[in-house]
C-alpha cells in the first residue's frame, strides 16, 4: 500500500514496526467488525422466519412470538444491533433455537477439540512438506531425473486435489470400517485424531510440497548460491546453511496463507468423524436450521482465521523483517 | 483443497511447474487431460438422458442392497440404483460449479479491473476492500452465504460466486497493475481514452491468458467446494441430488457400506483432478513460447591436442566448448577457447557482452548453470588432468586451489548469514581449520584489504556494507584459502570508478603476495591493458588474439582487437571527430556457420574467411592470432599512445 501523506512516510522509515504494527492491527480491527455484522445479519437476513424454522411449522404462534421477544427480534434494527454488541461483550452468544442452551456454553466445549484438530494438522503439514519439499528440490534439480518429477508432480497433483472431506470419507471406509485401525467416529483417546488429522493435512501438504520445491529451485538459481557453490561446501552444509533458510521463509509466507482454509476445513472433516468440535456442531445446526448457533459459529471460526492470520503475519515480520514491513 | 484453492490466487501460487512438468496438449498429460473431460462431457450430457430414469426408480423390494450384479454399488434406502444415480448427478455437480465460476470470476474480474483505471484513492479503497474479502476463507464465506441464501442449488451457486470473487479481483488486480505501468497504458492515459475503453481495449486483452488460466482451476475447486456444501445440506436438495449429498448418504451407511460413500468421492476427485489437469496444459501450452528445447547436441570433440603438462602453468585449457540449450534452439556461446595460466599472472579476458567470457569462467570453475555442458580437449588444473582425476579429487583441488570472484557484489553473498560465517566456511571445511584460527586468518585478511571494523565486520551482515567493501570482502575471502587462481569475473562492473581502481590494485597486491594467478575478465579493454600482463581477446565464443598488455595498443593485429583499442577514448582523442565503433552486430550464437565469426563485420576480410574458420597460430614471442590476414603492426608513431594506454 502506497503511504498516504508525507508524514506518514517519515513515521514509516523511522518506526517501521510502529506503523507496521498499526496497520495490521487496523485491518484486524476492520476485519472483526465485518465478522461480527455479519453475524448479527445472519439471523436478521435469512429468508423466511428463521425462528418458525427451527420450532416448526405447527410450533403455536406465542411459543415463536415469546421465542422472537427473547432473541429481541422485535425491536429496530439498530438497538437490535446494540443489544446485539452489548451481549457479545459479555460473551453471551444468545441461546441455541431449538434446545434453548447457551451458545456460549456450546462454543466453550466444542472450540478446543477443533483447534487442537487444526493445529495438530498444521504441524503435521509443515514437518512433511517443509524437508519433502527440500529432498525434492534436491533430487530433481536442473531437470535431473525428470520420471521422480512427474511422479512428484502427478502424485501432488492428485493429492493436492482430493477434497479433505472426500478423503475423509475414504479414510474412514478404508481404515476405520474395513481394516479396523483407527475408530471410525468421535474423541475417544489419541488414536482418534489419526484420520481427522491426516483428512486435514494431506491436501495442504501436497500443495506445500510443491510451493516447497518450486521456492528451493528458484533460490538455487540466485547469483549468491553460485558463489556458495564456488566455496565446494559439503553437501550438506551447502543445503542446511545457504538453502534451507531461504527457502523456508518464503515458504512460510504461503503455508501461513493455507492455515485459515485449513480451520474452515475443519466443518467438513468434523462432520464426516462426529468430531465433538465447533465446525460439527455448526453442520448439524445448518441442517437443524438453528441459526443462532451457525452465526455463532461463523462469528467464532470467521474471529479464529483473522487471529490466526495477524499472527502469522507478525511471525513473519519477525522472521524476515525486511521484506515484510516493506511491503506492510 | 476445497479449502485453499477456492481463491484462485492460492491455486496459481500451488502448482510447481518447472520445465519438465510443463505439458501440453500433444504430451500424454495433454491426452490424458482431454480424455477426462471428454468423459466428463459425455456425462454430463448422456448421463442424465440414459439413466435418469432408472436413478429415480424406487424398488421397494431392493432396500439398501449392497453391489450385486443388478446394482454394480448397490441401491439406497428406496432401491433406487446408486450407481445410475451417480452417472446422472454429473451434470447437476458440473453445470453448477461451471456457473458459479463464471459468476465469480465475471464479478471479481470487474473489481479488480476497476483499480487499473480508476483515481489513486479509490483504487487504495478497491485494494483495501479486496484485500478485506481475502482474509476469510472461502469456503467459510461460502457457507455464510449459502445459509443466508437458503439452501438449494440456486442459493449455493450464488453462495459460491461471492466466494470466489475476491480470489479472482486480486489476481486481476495483480496482473492490471503490470498492464498500468506500461508505457502504451501511459499514451493510451495521455489520450485521453475514457476508462471504460481502456478498461476494454487494453488493460483485458492483455491479462486474458493468465484469468482464464485461473478460471479453469478456480472451476475445479468450485465443483468440490459445491459438492461440500450439498455435503453438508446447503446445496442441491433432495429429491435433486449431486455427488456432495449422495456422498453424504452413502456416509450415513459407510458401517455396513462402503462403497456408496466411496464412488461418489471418487467421481469428485475425478472431475476435481480434471479441472487441474487442464489448468497445467493450459499453462504449458502458454508456458511452451518461453520454454527452452530439451534437444541435445551431441558435442563436438576434436581430437586431443597433446600438449605436454607444464609445471610452470596453473591452469592449461584446450579448445573448451559449452553448448546452452534455449528456447529457440541450442546455441553455443563458447566454441574452442584455449587459454593457459602461468603461476602469478594476470591475465586478461575482454570481449563485448554475449562473446562468452562469463561462461568461459564458469566452466573452468565447474561451475557451469543446469543444462549447460562443457566439452574439452584438454582440461589441466594444477598439472591434473580432468579426465584422469575422480570427481572428488576434482572438486577438492578446485575447491582449495581455486576461488572466484563475481560480477556483482550485492548478489554474491547469503544475505542472511554473517560475513565472518561465509568468509571462514571454506577454509573450515577443506583444511578443517578450527574456528578461531579461520577467524584469525579472516582478520588478517581484512587487514590486508584495508578494511576497517575486524570482529565488528566479521559479524555483520552483508547488507550493512557498500558495493565496494562487499567487493573487498569478496576479495579476502578468495584469498582466505591462498588459491593459486582466482577467476575475477567483471569484478568492477558494478561499482564506481574510484572504488574500481581500489579494486585492482587489491587484486594487484593478492597477485605479487601471493603469486596468485589471477584471470580478470573485463569488457573495459583499458583497463585491461593496465592491470594485467597478457590480454586474450574472446569474439563469438573464441579467442581470436592473445597478445601482451603491453602490445595491444600498437602490436594488435587481429581487426577486431584492432577496431576495439581504437573505439577506446583517450585525452588525446579529437573531441570532433565521432569515436570509432564498430559496425554491425555480435554474431548468430545459433550459427554453425562456417568461417571467422568475425569476418562479416571485417574490413579486412578475405574470400577465406567466410569458408574456413581461423585457428589460433603463433606470431611472434608470446602471440598468437586468429585470422587469416593479420594486420601488419601499427606504425612506430603510435608510441605515445602506447604510454597513453600504459597510464
Amino acid at each position: 500500500m502506497t503511504t498516504v501523506s508525507p508524514r506518514l512516510g517519515a513515521l514509516a522509515r523511522h518506526h517501521p514496526w510502529v506503523v507496521f504494527c498499526c496497520r495490521r492491527a487496523v485491518r484486524l480491527t476492520v476485519s472483526l467488525c465485518v465478522v461480527v455484522t455479519a453475524s448479527f445479519a445472519m439471523i436478521r437476513l435469512v429468508p423466511g422466519d428463521p425462528v418458525r424454522a427451527a420450532l416448526g411449522v405447527d410450533a403455536p404462534p406465542d411459543l415463536v412470538a415469546a421465542k422472537r421477544r427473547q432473541l429481541g427480534l422485535d425491536h429496530g434494527l439498530p438497538e437490535q444491533y446494540r443489544q446485539y454488541l452489548r451481549q457479545l461483550a459479555h460473551g453471551d452468544l444468545g441461546v441455541s433455537l431449538v434446545t434453548g442452551e447457551p451458545v456460549a456454553d456450546l462454543v466453550r466445549a466444542r472450540l478446543p477439540a477443533t483447534l487442537l484438530l487444526a493445529v495438530l494438522a498444521f504441524a503435521c503439514v509443515l514437518v512433511v512438506a517443509l524437508p519433502g519439499g527440500l529432498l525434492a528440490a534436491l533430487w530433481t534439480r536442473g531437470g535431473r531425473r525428470p520420471r521422480s518429477e512427474l511422479a512428484f508432480t502427478a502424485t501432488t497433483a492428485v493429492l493436492a486435489g482430493t477434497p479433505d472431506f472426500v478423503l475423509a470419507a475414504g479414510l474412514t471406509a478404508g481404515l476405520a470400517v474395513a481394516l479396523r485401525l483407527f475408530p471410525v467416529a468421535g474423541d475417544i483417546g489419541p488414536q482418534s485424531y489419526v484420520l481427522p488429522v491426516l483428512a486435514l493435512a494431506v491436501a495442504p501438504t501436497a500443495v506445500l510440497l510443491r510451493i516447497v520445491r518450486v521456492e528451493t529451485l528458484k533460490v538455487l538459481a540466485t547469483d549468491q548460491l553460485r558463489a556458495a557453490r564456488a566455496k565446494r561446501l559439503p553437501a550438506r552444509t551447502l543445503w542446511l546453511r545457504h538453502v534451507a533458510p531461504h527457502t523456508l521463509t518464503a515458504s512460510l509466507t504461503l503455508a501461513g496463507n493455507l492455515l485459515p482454509a485449513l480451520i474452515a476445513g475443519t466443518v467438513l472433516v468434523e462432520k464426516v468423524f462426529a468430531w465433538p468440535g465447533i465446525g460439527s456442531a455448526m453442520a448439524q445446526s445448518v441442517a437443524a436450521q438453528d441459526y443462532a448457533v451457525v452465526e455463532a459459529s461463523v462469528l467464532v471460526l470467521g474471529s479464529a482465521v483473522l487471529v490466526v492470520n495477524f499472527l502469522v503475519d507478525l511471525a513473519l515480520a519477525l522472521l524476515d523483517p525486511r521484506s515484510v514491513i516493506r511491503r506492510t | 483443497m476445497v479449502l485453499s484453492s477456492l481463491s484462485p490466487s492460492a491455486s496459481r501460487a500451488a502448482p510447481g511447474r518447472t520445465r519438465a512438468s510443463r505439458p501440453g496438449w500433444a504430451s500424454p498429460m495433454g491426452v490424458i487431460t482431454l480424455a477426462m473431460l471428454g468423459s466428463l462431457a459425455v456425462l454430463a450430457v448422456a448421463g442424465a438422458l440414459s439413466w435418469g430414469r432408472a436413478a429415480d426408480r424406487p424398488d421397494p423390494s431392493a432396500v439398501l442392497r449392497g453391489p450385486t450384479a443388478d446394482h454394480l454399488l448397490g441401491t439406497d434406502h428406496l432401491g433406487r440404483d446408486l450407481l445410475a444415480r451417480l452417472l446422472s448427478a454429473t451434470w447437476l455437480s458440473l453445470l453448477p460449479a461451471v456457473a458459479a465460476t463464471l459468476l465469480g470470476a465475471a464479478a471479481g474480474i470487474t473489481l479488480g479491473a476497476l483499480t487499473a483505471v480508476v483515481g489513486g484513492r479509490a483504487r487504495r479503497l478497491l485494494g483495501a476492500l479486496i484485500n478485506l474479502l481475502l482474509a476469510f476463507p472461502a469456503l467459510l464465506v461460502a457457507m455464510f452465504f449459502a445459509a443466508l441464501f437458503g439452501a438449494g442449488a440456486g442459493g449455493a451457486v450464488g453462495a459460491l460466486a461471492v466466494a470466489c470473487a475476491p480470489g479472482f479481483a486480486r489476481i486481476t488486480q495483480t496482473l492490471a497493475a503490470q498492464v498500468a505501468g506500461t508505457d502504451f497504458m501511459a499514451a493510451a492515459r495521455v489520450l485521453g481514452l475514457r476508462r471504460h475503453r481502456l478498461l476494454l481495449r487494453h488493460v483485458l486483452p492483455h491479462i486474458a491468458e493468465p484469468l482464464m488460466l485461473s478460471t479453469t482451476v478456480a472451476a475445479g475447486s468450485a465443483l468440490v467446494a459445491l459438492s461440500g456444501l450439498s455435503f453438508l445440506g446447503l446445496g442441491v436438495q433432495p429429491p435433486s441430488y449431486d455427488w456432495g449429498l449422495l456422498l453424504s448418504q452413502g456416509l450415513d451407511r459407510v458401517y455396513t457400506e462402503p462403497l456408496p460413500a466411496v464412488a461418489p468421492g471418487i467421481a469428485i476427485v475425478y472431475a476435481a483432478v480434471a479441472f487441474q489437469l487442464l489448468g497445467e496444459v493450459l499453462a504449458g501450452a502458454a508456458g511452451r513460447r518461453t520454454r527452452p528445447h530439451p534437444e541435445e547436441e551431441p558435442g563436438a570433440r576434436p581430437a586431443r591436442a597433446g600438449r605436454p603438462a607444464s609445471a610452470d602453468h596453473v591452469l592449461e585449457v584446450e579448445d573448451l566448448r559449452v553448448v546452452l540449450p534455449t528456447t529457440d534452439g541450442v546455441i553455443r556461446p563458447v566454441r574452442g577457447v584455449t587459454l593457459a595460466l602461468r603461476r602469478g599472472e594476470m591475465v586478461g579476458l575482454v570481449g563485448e557482452s554475449g562473446s562468452g567470457k562469463s561462461l568461459t569462467a564458469l566452466a573452468l570453475a565447474d561451475l557451469l548453470p543446469d543444462g549447460a555442458r562443457a566439452t574439452w580437449a584438454t582440461h589441466r588444473f594444477l598439472g591434473a588432468d580432468a579426465e584422469s582425476s575422480s570427481r572428488k579429487e576434482r572438486r577438492g583441488r578446485l575447491a582449495t586451489g581455486m576461488a572466484m570472484i563475481f560480477q556483482n557484489p550485492a548478489s554474491a553473498f547469503n544475505p542472511s548469514l554473517r560475513i565472518g560465517t561465509q568468509m571462514t566456511e571454506a577454509v573450515r571445511a577443506h583444511r578443517g581449520t578450527p574456528r578461531a584460527e579461520a577467524v584469525e586468518q579472516a582478520l588478517v585478511q581484512l587487514r590486508r584489504v584495508a578494511l576497517p571494523g575486524g570482529r565488528r565486520l566479521l559479524r555483520s551482515r552483508p547488507f550493512q556494507l557498500s558495493g565496494g567493501q562487499r567487493q573487498r570482502v569478496a576479495i579476502a575471502a578468495a584469498s582466505m584459502m591462498r588459491p593459486d587462481l582466482v577467476i575475477a569475473d567483471e569484478p568492477t562492473t558494478a561499482l564506481d570508478v574510484t572504488v574500481q581502481r581500489q579494486i585492482m590494485e587489491l587484486l594487484r597486491r593478492v597477485r605479487r603476495d601471493d603469486a596468485t594467478a589471477i584471470l580478470f575478465i573485463s569488457h573495459d579493454i583499458a583497463l585491461v591493458a593496465d592491470a594485467c600482463d597478457r590480454v586474450l581477446v574472446m569474439y563469438g565464443g573464441t579467442v581470436v588474439e592473445n597478445l601482451p598488455a603491453r602490445e595491444l595498443a600498437v602490436g594488435a593485429r587481429h581487426p577486431y582487437t584492432r577496431m576495439l583499442v581504437a573505439s577506446v577514448p583517450d585525452l588525446a582523442a579529437d573531441r570532433d571527430r565521432p569515436l570509432p565503433t564498430i559496425e554491425g552486430g555480435p554474431p548468430d550464437p545459433f550459427g554453425a556457420a562456417p568461417g571467422c565469426a568475425f569476418h562479416d563485420r571485417c574490413p579486412h576480410r578475405l574470400d577465406r574467411c567466410a569458408v574456413e574458420s581461423p585457428v589460433l597460430s603463433p606470431l611472434g614471442p608470446g602471440h598468437e592470432v586468429a585470422c587469416w590476414g593479420p594486420l601488419p603492426s601499427a606504425p612506430r608513431p603510435g608510441r605515445n599512445e602506447t604510454e597513453e594506454a600504459e597510464k
